[in-house]
């Protein structure tokens, strides 16, 4: 009976492996084999510190190319998306910018500016989004004080990466979508258009 | 105790063979082999339709299409090589359709591996596409090809409604020319 309850555990532990293992990404060639693929990932690790309707947290991040970039700043000029993302160099991050880069006249036309955020340094991001080309975006990172954005959105996970997620603020400065999304998964670009169309109507 | 490890047996029985198209099929297509068998839906659009041969319905094979040659490109509006990839596709399309001998021999398609209508749309559009792609949001027709990178070039040469790869290779190509007279020479067209 002992044999018999150990060969079902071994099995069932052998095909849980097999399907974590199948997981799919669509991973782009661009990254060749540089990408780290972790094991499948809880959807959600955190919990939200802020609201849809609320004033978002100011913040102020070093980026890739455009020097020290703060929230405020487009306060009264333009609707801002943020885009968190987990990490550098692993799958579904890699292939979700690029996307966003092809679209820039979609954010203009909603009069809106993207800001693309993860907890990596910037030397990282840097190596990382080279690979995706010129992006029109800045990418900001919240590497010091670790975290310290996305802990006060409350997209901080346990492991020290960020949620997958999406930020739409108006131009006052104020929350109107979230999208804590399936750390897994991407969230689909209508969803962000959408809802920046509904800011303008 | 028995019936539980019945039971359990049963369940991971199950989980093989619906994990097995995951773990184990996951290979893309090599030459030689029969194309797998993926249904695409029939495009709404007249236009592709009309290049693919096809009638309105519901769902098509590869097989159906009125080609001695398919071409199919896995690709993502997410992908910077597709990107980059784009204009030189649509230049093979454009050789294809201006060379007579080839025209409705030689057949393009593309699978929008991971993207949504709206994201295939958005690709389309940005890269005036103009061959059929179909949106592959769940990544279902990616994990029959073998979860492959993108972009992702599969030849098919159809016979006798046999589908059977000649070509299939992962990465882009520097020359739309080049290209065209290997999928020529390797179909044996």
């Amino acid at each position: 009976m002992k044999k018999q309850r150990n060969l079902t555990m071994a099995i069932t532990g052998f095909v849980m492996l097999l399907v974590l293992h199948g997981t799919a990404y669509g991973l782009s060639d661009v990254f060749k084999e540089n990408i780290y693929v972790p094991e499948k990932l809880a959807p959600t690790d955190s919990v939200l510190k802020v609201a849809v309707g609320e004033k978002a947290p100011d913040f102020t991040l070093p980026s890739v190319h455009h020097g020290k970039i703060s929230l405020s700043q487009f306060i009264g000029k333009k609707n801002v998306v943020i885009s968190f993302v987990p990490a550098a160099w692993t799958p579904v991050c890699s292939d979700q910018w690029p996307g966003y880069n092809i679209v820039k006249d979609l954010f203009d036309e909603n009069d809106a500016i993207l800001l693309g955020i993860t907890a990596d340094n910037i030397p990282t991001l840097f190596a990382w989004t080279n690979q995706m080309g010129e992006l029109w975006f800045p990418v900001l990172s919240d590497f010091w004080p670790h975290g310290g954005t996305a802990s006060k959105y409350g997209v901080l996970r346990s492991d020290g990466t960020t949620e997958r997620a999406i930020f739409v603020i108006d131009k006052k400065g104020y929350i109107r979508y979230i999208d804590v999304h399936n750390i897994n998964k991407r969230p689909p670009l209508e969803s962000i258009m959408s809802e920046l169309k509904k800011l303008n109507q | 105790m028995k019936k539980y490890f019945v039971v359990v047996m049963g369940i991971v029985l199950c989980l093989v063979v619906s994990g097995s198209s995951l773990a184990f099929d996951t290979k893309p297509p090599a030459v030689g082999d029969v194309f797998p068998e993926i249904t695409f839906s029939i495009p709404g659009e007249s236009d592709y339709r009309t290049y693919l041969g096809l009638s309105k319905g519901e769902y098509f094979s590869i097989q159906d299409i009125k080609a001695k040659v398919v071409v199919v490109e896995v690709l993502s509006m997410y992908c910077p090589h597709c990107q980059r990839e784009a204009p030189r596709v649509n230049q093979v399309y454009d050789l294809i359709e201006k060379d007579p001998s080839l025209r409705g021999k030689i057949k393009l398609i593309g699978i929008a591996a991971g993207n949504s209508t709206y994201e295939k749309k958005v690709f389309r559009e940005r890269y005036g596409v103009p061959f059929p792609l179909f949106e592959d949001a769940d990544f279902e027709l990616h994990d029959i090809l073998g979860g492959v990178r993108t972009p992702y070039f599969i030849g098919v040469r159809i016979d006798s409604g046999v589908p059977r790869v000649f070509y299939s290779k992962l990465g882009g190509f520097e020359s739309a020319d080049e290209f065209l007279r290997m999928m020529i020479e390797l179909s044996g067209l």
